[in-house]
């Protein structure tokens, strides 16, 4: 049994990913990283959330491993298993066991889609604690003092079915993140994607109606995400209108009406 | 092969029959004169329509035939069934007078139904149009029809077809551009001043409110260049294309720079128009413009005014409380809050509220931010009275609630809609739907705290075991799968077998591995209990037992489920009783309601299925299932006995079906009824005769949609 080592160097981010801070989110997780403290991002899809853990993970100078969590998820996936190789079984470890041996920040992204397994194994490491038991191995990894954990959670999207239990939301220090102010979001979607700052400014107003459409007719509005792809269009050449439509409305829903009516939106503003 | 035209005395016949002459002494010789003449293809078609209009009103078939013929050659036959369609339509709303006048008034269908091919009509497009006003910022806008362009700052009003350009997209563009003016009315604050103070001081008001209206359109529109330029060249290209004089007389110029700069407001509006009123060639609004209702703005923003005062202030007063959590303070001294203005250029206002009390900032609930936004809108600003938190009971909390009408006062008072969900119905004679047809009302069921629950419970217990164990066999579970590619474990056996196959110089397997696998299901189920008069009896029993032992076994699963009653005295009487609702716990409550069953009056099938597919469709869950219990014989009071409820019923399971529901009847009766097959066709269906068989039945239904 031989257990392959991780080679953090390809974890490490080497130059700063552009992150425009909105508040003082980036104080808050340096001081829960200093005293050990897992950290729980809130906030609707693409505002922001991956790109301030690799910001993060550059600043503190420490690998990243994210996980996206999906509903086939088990907690093998996470802390790792055996192998078959040439007549031998080997283990090799999961993303997050890597990541307590070797000191490094665990980003699991949407972790309430995961089965519900997955909380067992994770909860000794958000405690004080700080171990990650591996019942196969019969072994309990001890996470050094630069290992840390940090989960993201959508309050918008989760049914009754699929919400974050107390026991675990309570272990973590929470971050809320919603998309930016108007002036910010258009700084960042120049800077992003080298649109004009008048450009910028319309798309972010187009962003504005179709927030409020949320709860009329959209499950959600449009995301800081959506805004870079549309721009990212639009620098390439397409209009306005057609970049909208395609990156955004095609993306927020289905329903012809709703498209309809966004596409009057977006062909009203420019 | 081309059919045989009829003879004279055949067409008789038939009319004769479709027409009921032995009742209704109508003579069928002329008419049948006429359709003789026509060849046979024709014959047939009208023909076929006279019956179905004829299943609608006898005298409207009948002078469906004289109109009809005539116009047979020169009109397209897709025009003449909307025609008939929209006879018996109105025949539906508004009676045989207002149905004939449909029929008699042909040539001016065709020149409506020539507007509604190039036309915009509203009720197309209010779907788009409405996302499209809820898009724009500030209060949400409903949209409406009415005779003339306006709004009362809460309703958008705008007509019915609008035809007045040469393409539908240009017409629909008309729409968008009406809705964008309003919207701008409620917007950019044309009513934070009081017009009609304002009126009172003029000799001539009329003249002065146009000229105010005119002018304010100028400001309007400049606001909607700046706020939606794409918007804006649209408008100035359809006032192009429309032709009108839009210009303004050049002696107008300062006045029109002054309403078009930024900071331009309605008090100038209103100062320009006292100082330029009579000027010769003033500007004039255009129809897009609509009319301005004073009257009904005041009464709807007087009481916005008031309710939402009220509902600030209560929310304020939960607010200091929560933020006084813990501190022994005296908590009936009303807290005053401060508005800060914050610049935010994306505003018209061009600031944001944020509140604090005591220097300390508040965060805003969502509904907070709603309210303030509407009363900005209203006032311009937040005056400090709306901030003084309420004192306690201050205000009654029925201020806040939307009114809910009680369905038995509605019925008790005079017959009108209001509050009811209205569902087509199928007509099958007329094979096509009658609009809006069912008034549909949830009511709530008087629980009977009785012995009944307990009866059952003891008469069926050992059955009840025994079905708790079936059910708890489809539980969730984890199942280990073996001689997986991919897994958590090593399956030893299937190693074993693979390495001997390697020594043998065989392939080895790659199914080496052990997964768990959980069946996680998501299953929304709804009940759907006949309670109409026809159960009385044993099958009210049986009905009211079974669903006792349902809710007993399917609690062991935990997957959702609701249980509603139907039951119906004619269409305008269609009622939904609540016993159990996805989210209500199973409980005693629940119990007694189930127990409280009772016989109502008919039985209309068609209208339940409509409505709880709804309530389904709005429930989040990967299957859903509806499972009406019924003895299946639908009836109802008015006509919809036999065939008719037949088809209605077989008709609404299809429409669940196409929605991605699974139907499912069940009918407790004691022999099966030779129409069930056809009646629940598009559904699974069973017939039983004894209660415990229920339960049976519906865990036979989950298996088969869930393994
Ligand atoms: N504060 C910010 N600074 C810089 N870029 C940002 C910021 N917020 C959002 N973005 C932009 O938005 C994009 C989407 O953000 P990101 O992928 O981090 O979203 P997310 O919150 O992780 O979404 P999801 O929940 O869907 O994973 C980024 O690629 C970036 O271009
Ligand atoms: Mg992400």
């Amino acid at each position: 049994m031989t257990a392959p080592a991780l080679k953090p160097e390809e974890y490490f981010i080497k130059e700063e990913p552009y992150y425009e801070p909105v508040g003082d989110e980036i104080e808050i997780f340096q001081a829960a990283f200093e005293q050990k403290l897992p950290v729980l991002l809130k906030g609707p899809t693409g505002c922001g959330k991956t790109r301030f853990m690799e910001h993060m993970a550059w600043r503190l100078k420490k690998p990243l491993i994210t996980v996206s969590c999906h509903d086939d998820l088990t907690a093998s996936d996470l802390v790792g298993r055996f192998l078959v190789k040439g007549g031998e079984t080997i283990w090799v470890d999961g993303p997050l066991t890597r990541a307590a041996r070797s000191g490094a920040i665990c980003y699991l992204d949407e972790v309430v889609e995961a089965r519900k397994d997955t909380t067992v194994v994770i909860h000794p490491l958000a405690d004080d604690r700080r171990v990650l038991p591996i019942e196969k191995l019969g072994e309990i990894v001890e996470a050094p003092d630069d290992f840390c954990l940090a989960i993201s959670y959508n309050p918008g999207y989760q049914s009754v079915l699929k919400d974050l239990k107390q026991s675990t939301r309570q272990r973590f220090v929470a971050l809320e993140f919603d998309y930016p102010a108007a002036e910010l979001e258009t700084n960042i979607v120049a800077r992003e994607t080298g649109v004009s700052h008048e450009i910028a400014a319309k798309l972010v107003k187009f962003a504005g109606m179709t927030r409020n459409l949320k709860g009329s007719g959209l499950e959600e509005g449009a995301s800081t995400r959506l805004l870079v792809h549309a721009a990212k269009l639009i620098g390439t050449g397409v209009s306005p209108v057609a970049a909208c439509q395609s990156a955004i409305a095609q993306a927020l829903t289905d329903d012809t009406e709703m498209l309809a009516a966004v596409s009057e939106l977006s062909s009203s503003l420019f | 092969m081309a059919r045989t035209r009829l003879t004279f005395d055949k067409i008789c016949a038939t009319l004769d029959r479709c027409l009921d002459v032995e009742f209704s002494f109508l003579k069928t010789e002329q008419p049948a004169a006429i359709i003789a003449e026509l060849d046979s293809d024709q014959q047939g078609y009208i023909l076929e329509w006279v019956q179905r209009v004829a299943s609608t009103n006898i005298q409207l078939s009948y002078q469906f035939i004289t109109q009809a013929t005539a116009v047979l050659d020169r009109m397209d036959r897709g025009i003449i069934e909307a025609w008939a369609l929209h006879a018996m339509d109105m025949y539906d709303q508004s009676g045989l007078h207002a149905a004939l006048n449909v029929i008699k008034s042909v040539d001016k269908f065709v020149q409506l139904s020539h507007e509604r091919t190039a036309g915009a009509v509203f009720e197309d497009n209010v779907g788009v149009l409405s996302h499209f006003v809820h898009g724009l910022s500030g209060r949400q806008l409903k949209l409406a029809e009415a005779d003339c362009v306006y709004t009362d700052t809460e309703t958008l009003f705008l007509p019915p077809v609008i035809a007045q350009l040469q393409t539908t997209q240009e017409n629909f563009l008309l729409y968008k551009i009406m809705v964008a003016y309003l919207w701008a009315q409620t917007r950019f604050g044309t009513f934070r001043e009081s017009v009609s103070e304002a009126l009172q001081e003029e000799s001539d008001p009329q003249q002065f409110l146009d000229l105010f209206h005119a002018l304010d359109s100028v400001r309007l529109e400049a606001c909607i260049e700046r706020e939606l330029p794409g918007l804006h060249r649209e408008l100035n290209r359809i006032k192009a294309t429309l032709q009108a004089d839009c210009s303004t007389d050049p002696s107008w110029a300062t006045q029109v720079e002054e309403l078009c700069a930024p900071d331009c407001d309605v008090a100038t509006v209103l100062r320009l128009t006292r100082t330029a009123k009579g000027k010769d060639s003033p500007p004039r609004t255009l129809f897009y413009h609509g009319v301005l209702d004073i009257e009904a703005v005041e009464t709807v923003m007087a009481q916005r005014l008031e309710k939402e005062k009220a509902q600030l202030r209560s929310v304020l007063r939960q607010i200091a409380e929560d933020m006084q959590d813990g501190e022994a303070e005296d908590s009936t001294e009303q807290k005053q809050f401060e508005a800060n203005k914050k610049a935010d250029p994306s505003q018209p206002e061009g600031f944001t509220i944020e509140l604090t009390l005591q220097d300390q900032p508040v965060p805003i609930p969502e509904v907070v931010n709603r309210l303030t936004t509407s009363i900005v809108q209203d006032l311009g600003d937040i005056p400090d009275d709306y901030l003084q938190a309420a004192g306690e009971g201050e205000y009654d909390p029925a201020l806040f609630l939307e009114k809910e009408v009680d369905p038995d006062d509605v019925w008790k008072g005079t017959y009108h809609e209001e509050g009811a969900f209205l569902y087509n119905e199928w007509d099958f004679r007329r094979q096509h739907y009658r609009k809006s047809w069912c008034a549909v009302r949830e009511k709530d069921i008087t629980p009977v705290h009785d012995d009944f629950v307990r009866a059952t419970l003891g008469k069926y217990s050992g059955f009840i075991k025994q079905l708790r164990k079936t059910f708890e066999a489809m539980r969730d579970e984890d199942r280990l799968l073996k001689r997986q590619v991919h897994g958590d474990g090593i399956d030893i056996d299937a190693l074993v077998e693979a390495l001997a196959d390697a020594r043998d110089g065989s392939e080895m397997s790659d199914r080496l591995f052990t997964r768990m696998h959980r069946t996680e299901r998501n299953i929304a189920v709804c009940f759907m209990v006949d309670m109409s008069g026809s159960t009385k009896g044993w099958i009210n029993d049986a009905e009211r037992e079974s669903l006792i032992l349902l809710a007993e076994t399917l609690e062991t699963l935990g997957d959702r489920y609701a249980i509603y009653g139907f039951s119906g005295m004619a269409r305008k009487k269609c009622e939904i009783y609540r016993i159990k609702e996805f989210d209500e716990q199973y409980d005693s409550e629940v119990r007694a309601r189930i127990s409280g069953i009772t016989p109502q009056d008919y039985t209309r099938m068609g209208f339940a299925i409509r409505h709880l597919t709804q309530k389904l469709l709005e429930t989040e869950a990967r299957t859903r299932i509806l499972i009406t219990l019924s003895d299946g014989k639908p009836d109802d009071y008015d006509n919809y006995r036999g065939e008719y409820g037949i088809e209605d019923t077989r008709r609404a399971l299809v429409e669940s079906r196409r929605a991605g529901i699974h139907p499912y009847c069940i009918t407790i009766d004691r022999e099966a009824r030779d129409y069930l097959p056809h009646m629940y066709g598009a559904a699974g269906y069973t017939v039983i005769d004894a209660v415990y068989k229920l339960p049976l039945k519906v865990s036979d239904i989950y298996r088969r949609l869930t393994t």
